[in-house]
């Protein structure tokens, strides 16, 4: 711990970096995810191919390997940018998917009679979603969407294989420059993690209960 | 819900809209795509020279070939995968035990190793147990996905209707054995979808020994890609692309596998016959249930079901 309070503002640089990567990660992604996710029920057969597509394929890449492809294999193509926009790039890409899911899944959650019946009374596609469907696909979405936030605090931590200097960059500095308290400073590297993602967490606890109607 | 309910069955019109829509968008797919691999081929990405090391054998079966380095992917996630169940296990119970001494300290245990990143764990094995790159890799990945096994096991248990542990204890099994033989059977088997998810998840974590330094298959192929080219790395496409076919190839056809087990797992559990010999059906609860009911017309059979007493009960 001695070493952390120690070198607060290489601390504070790491956890920011942390911070910055999954609030712009999730201010984008989540668009993204809920388009797929309406792409992915919609009408129109060539919107669901490629929304199932990308889907897939981003779930069942590794975080590593798109990395992987954004900061060596971009580049030699000739696209050269800041090794933060391509983090940025790179997990939006992969958490979009996850988001989509989670989007998905809570409309899934929705009894059918409720569509049943605004079809039945004659809404089209869009009213069904936009007024009867997606008002309640929102309570039950927000908990597993909060959880694809968490996953994604953690997942920025593959970012420091890729020259960005992450919460878990600070432990490995750390613990090379301060060998015998290597202990600690993990400990501490994790609590800052912590930080983050029990309060979101407790939130997800916190609208699970107050949101869970009986159906 | 399926997707079909919330539109129509599509008149001429939409059909024809829906069709015309579908192609526009195809072909402003297939344009952009073709547009990418333009300036990819410009770029010189299908050239002969991009993908004739992948024609060596030694690139995939020398001492540190790919497949040496999909073989350390698949052993460490082989093993990290039965550590994790053991260990989720054995969370699982320790987390549902009666003394408060064993349940919290072992709840902020779980907490703690669920919220904190793998990678952290991987550097923190390393270098505090001085491991090794391999087994650091194992252990953090044994851990970490222990304890989710282990809270989704607990979940399992939870979710099991409160008789089961109570009969159990009433035929005088001890607690413990309540839990290894009637709760946790049946948990692995409500939860075996989720499980197996996140050991698809773990097979994808073991490409995090790329930044610990364990000889997996990204970490080989970034080898091979330095290898192969000193002057700029024409190989780093290609090779991206040989690895993404092959992880593809490994995680979409677990996830095939999962998807099939959710399904029979999700199918409701048939009973034995009835006394007078007929078979038991499933009742099914909601209006998709009723349709999945193959080939029945869900009102004609309506009158079948407990409760509406037209046929059987009685006698």
């Amino acid at each position: 711990m001695q070493a952390i309070f120690e070198n607060l503002p290489l601390w504070w640089q790491g956890m920011g970096m942390t911070l910055l990567l999954t609030g712009v990660v999730t201010l984008i992604g989540l668009p993204v995810g809920i388009l797929l996710a309406g792409m992915r029920v919609s009408p129109v057969a060539a919107l669901r191919v490629v929304a199932a597509v990308w889907t897939e394929v981003a779930r069942n890449t590794p975080l590593t390997l798109v990395f992987f492809f954004t900061a060596f294999v971009l580049p030699k193509l000739g696209f050269i940018f800041d090794f933060t926009l391509g983090a940025i790039l790179a997990l939006t890409y992969y958490t979009s998917a996850f988001f989509a899911e989670a989007v998905r899944s809570g409309i899934n959650s929705v009894p059918l009679g409720q569509a049943e019946a605004s079809r039945s009374i004659g809404l089209g596609f869009g009213q069904t979603m936009g007024l009867v469907v997606l008002p309640q696909a929102f309570r039950s979405v927000l908990p597993p969407i909060i959880n694809v936030i968490i996953a994604l605090t953690k997942n920025t931590s593959v970012a420091m294989g890729f020259f960005i200097f992450v919460l878990t960059s600070v432990a490995q500095r750390l613990s090379t420059s301060y060998g015998d308290q290597a202990l600690q400073i993990f400990i501490g590297v994790a609590l800052s993690y912590l930080i983050i993602t029990v309060p979101l967490g407790q939130a997800v606890d916190y609208l699970e209960r107050k949101w869970s109607v009986q159906r | 819900m399926s997707g079909s309910v919330l539109f129509d069955a599509p008149g001429p019109n939409a059909i024809r809209r829906s069709r015309i829509l579908s192609i526009v968008f195809a072909i402003a797919t297939v344009v952009l795509l073709g547009l990418a691999a333009y300036q990819l081929w410009l770029g010189g990405a299908f050239y002969q020279d991009r993908w004739d090391i992948f024609g060596r054998p030694e690139v995939w079966f020398a001492a540190r070939g790919l497949m040496a380095g999909l073989g350390t992917t698949l052993s460490i996630a082989g093993i990290a995968a039965i550590g994790a169940m053991i260990l989720g296990i054995i969370f699982s119970i320790l987390r549902n035990a009666a003394s408060r001494w064993v349940r919290i300290p072992t709840t902020i245990v779980l907490e703690f190793f669920r919220g904190m990143p793998v990678l952290l764990m991987m550097l923190f094995i390393l270098i505090v147990f001085a491991s090794g790159t391999y087994w650091s890799v194992v252990w953090a990945l044994v851990v970490y996905n222990g304890a989710i096994i282990g809270e989704a096991l607990r979940a399992g248990m939870k979710s099991l209707p409160k008789g089961q542990r109570e009969s159990g204890l009433a035929i005088g099994l001890t607690p413990l054995r309540t839990t290894l033989a009637i709760e946790l059977p049946q948990a692995l088997r409500i939860m075996l979808p989720i499980i197996l998810a996140q050991l698809i998840v773990l097979l994808k974590d073991t490409s995090l020994g790329y930044i610990v330094g364990s000889p997996e298959i990204l970490r080989i192929g970034r080898q091979l890609v330095d290898f192969y080219d000193r002057e700029g790395g024409p190989y780093a496409l290609s090779m991206f692309f040989v690895l993404l076919a092959i992880y593809l190839a490994l995680n979409l056809s677990l996830s095939a596998i999962v998807r099939w087990l959710h399904k029979r797992v999700s199918r409701p559990r048939k009973g034995g016959p009835n006394l007078d010999g007929t078979k038991t059906e499933a009742v099914p609860v909601s209006t998709q249930a009723m349709r999945q009911q193959a080939g029945r017309d869900p009102l004609a059979d309506s009158t079948r079901y407990p409760g509406a007493g037209m046929e059987g009960g009685g006698g």
